[in-house]
């Protein structure tokens, strides 16, 4: 008996000298993934243009044409009369991370269907880590293409305050969490590369334009007091008013409040929908492929 | 009395009304190749998932030595290198950069993941190939660059599903070759699953997994003896009743 129970320490002690990871190793993997992403979007130089291009088309072409047609009154967080193209770059912000949460979230679906997401869910660190890190790293890449919006926009003297390019930052980070914990959390529920375009009609255009991204909310009321009702509960609009108010070095209070819960909500979501035991994907067999 | 590498105990799992296992039980010792060999749908991809925690287990216990994968999975991955049906690779990178991305997945410091895979990649003659993009690469470097991955993290138990599907008869021999050395070398437990019988050798354990049950589970000898048959292809036959066997010559 005695001889069982030694042989199986020495068995055990041979595998697993220590146990855990210390928080070194936590930031080594991190590190890894937040990496990993950083080199993917690199490579692809094409989704790297459009996720400039996109935006700025709406910044040169729609703002300018609308420029006339749209009167932006004096709201918070600003403080005199602003052109249009002023008023549209935090809605334009919030829409570079808006679509670059969906195209982490495209991708998380392309890498399931491919078999690429096993390799980081069957790493040893806790899923839910896994997760965060996913997230930390879509962030950190929509912050690139953020701030390269940014500087283009201010060669045509667009932009904020000096100041305001620093004091966004957590803001575009909180936002950039949620709308990548938002694209998670619909990944998990896309079977097929195919549905994608769905998430394009569903998500993407009713979340962007029944918001305050191009025009004021109290225009909206104006016009339809239940469309004004739909873009106050609307989490996009909360992420731009934030955004808004920080590049002029102003905290809203309400945005900060939606979007931080949100963003706790979503990724709850998204960590429930890719447990093993709990998730959509374990209930529909996919992880499996083929028996 | 030795702790298997793998021990799979009254498992079962469903996909809703339909059982993919059904009361699965059987064990790997240290230092073993282990064929899992069913037919295409015997739910050996399923035990995979299971086994690697892509799913959690509905009844029964799976443990790598005495890792519960379900209640201390972190420890069970930890020492397990997996090789799954599909390629996870990621295309677009290099062969070195998967290598690190995966050794960043498991905690080790970039200098010692670099050490490592230069032993690995000499290991599986690709050396020379590290920096070049693996979409370059052939079916046959592809998965002996996965085979190294799952060993950069130098586990205990390497199980591999399906690896050799799709590969031609010379890359198939040479992975299946360098597999078993890795028993003699390192002393890893291997879990081989596959439907092609040629790859199941004399001195293997075999597990016959059918409809989702297991058939037959021990030593290719006895497996062969007990349904008294002559060879693994016919006891596979009585066992399975089945005439027609998959793809043993692909």
């Amino acid at each position: 008996m005695n001889s069982t129970i030694s042989d199986r320490q020495r068995a055990i002690s041979v595998v697993s000298p220590h146990s855990g990871f210390s928080p070194g190793q936590f930031a080594i993997c991190l590190k890894g993934i937040v990496w990993r992403e950083s080199l993917r979007f690199l490579h692809q130089r094409e989704r790297f243009i459009s996720a400039l291009v996109r935006p700025l088309v709406w910044l040169f072409i729609f703002a300018a044409g609308f420029r006339q047609v749209l009167g932006v009154s004096i709201i918070p967080p600003y403080q005199t009369y602003i052109l249009y193209a002023e008023y549209i770059t935090p809605g334009l912000i919030a829409m570079i991370q808006l679509f670059n949460g969906m195209q982490s979230s495209l991708s998380m679906v392309y890498d399931r269907e491919m078999g690429n997401m096993r390799t980081l869910l069957v790493s040893p660190f806790p899923r839910w880590y896994l997760l965060c890190s996913k997230l930390i790293a879509g962030t950190a890449v929509s912050l690139l293409q953020v701030y390269a919006f940014l500087l283009i926009a201010r060669f045509w003297e667009i932009g904020p305050p000096p100041v305001g390019y620093l004091l966004v930052l957590p803001a575009l980070v909180l936002c950039g969490l949620m709308l990548g914990a938002l694209g998670m959390l619909i990944s998990s529920a896309i079977k097929q590369l195919e549905n994608f375009a769905g998430v394009m009609n569903f998500v993407i255009f009713p979340l962007f334009f029944a918001s305050s991204a191009l025009y004021p909310l109290w225009q909206v009321r104006e016009g339809s007091p239940l469309l004004y009702y739909i873009c106050e509960f609307n989490p996009f609009t909360h992420a731009v008013e934030l955004i808004r108010f920080a590049l002029y070095a102003q905290v809203n209070w309400l945005s900060l409040a939606v979007v931080g819960g949100c963003t706790v909500l979503f990724i709850l979501g998204a960590i429930l929908a890719y447990d093993p035991s709990r998730g959509f994907l374990a209930r529909r067999g996919e992880a499996a492929g083929t028996a | 009395m030795i702790t298997p590498t793998l021990s799979v105990e009254a498992v079962s799992h469903a996909y809703g009304a339909r059982q993919a296992l059904d009361s699965v039980t059987f064990a790997v010792e240290p230092a073993t190749f282990a064929v899992l060999l069913g037919l295409n749908g015997a739910g050996k991809s399923t035990l995979f998932a299971l086994i690697t925690r892509l799913y959690a287990t509905q009844s029964g216990r799976i443990r790598i030595f005495d890792h519960d994968v379900r209640r201390a999975s972190g420890e069970a991955l930890r020492i397990l290198g997996v090789v799954f049906q599909s390629r996870t690779l990621d295309l677009d990178l290099s062969v070195m950069q998967n290598l690190l991305y995966h050794a960043a997945l498991h905690g080790i410091r970039r200098r010692e993941a670099q050490t490592r895979a230069d032993e690995v990649l000499a290991r599986i003659a690709l050396k020379d190939r590290a920096h070049d993009k693996v979409r370059n690469l052939s079916g046959g470097q592809m998965r002996r660059v996965e085979i190294a991955r799952a060993l950069l993290h130098r586990p205990r138990l390497l199980v591999l599903d399906e690896p050799t599907v799709g590969l031609d008869i010379n890359s198939r021999a040479d992975i299946l070759r360098y597999v078993r050395q890795l028993i003699a070398t390192d002393g890893i437990a291997v879990l081989w699953a596959t439907h092609l019988i040629d790859e199941v050798a004399d001195n293997d354990h075999l597990i016959v997994l059918h409809q989702g049950q297991v058939l037959s589970d021990g030593p290719l000898s006895r497996v062969v003896d007990d349904c008294g048959a002559t060879n693994v292809r016919d006891a596979f036959a009585r066992l399975t009743r089945s005439e027609h066997l998959s793809g043993d010559t692909e």
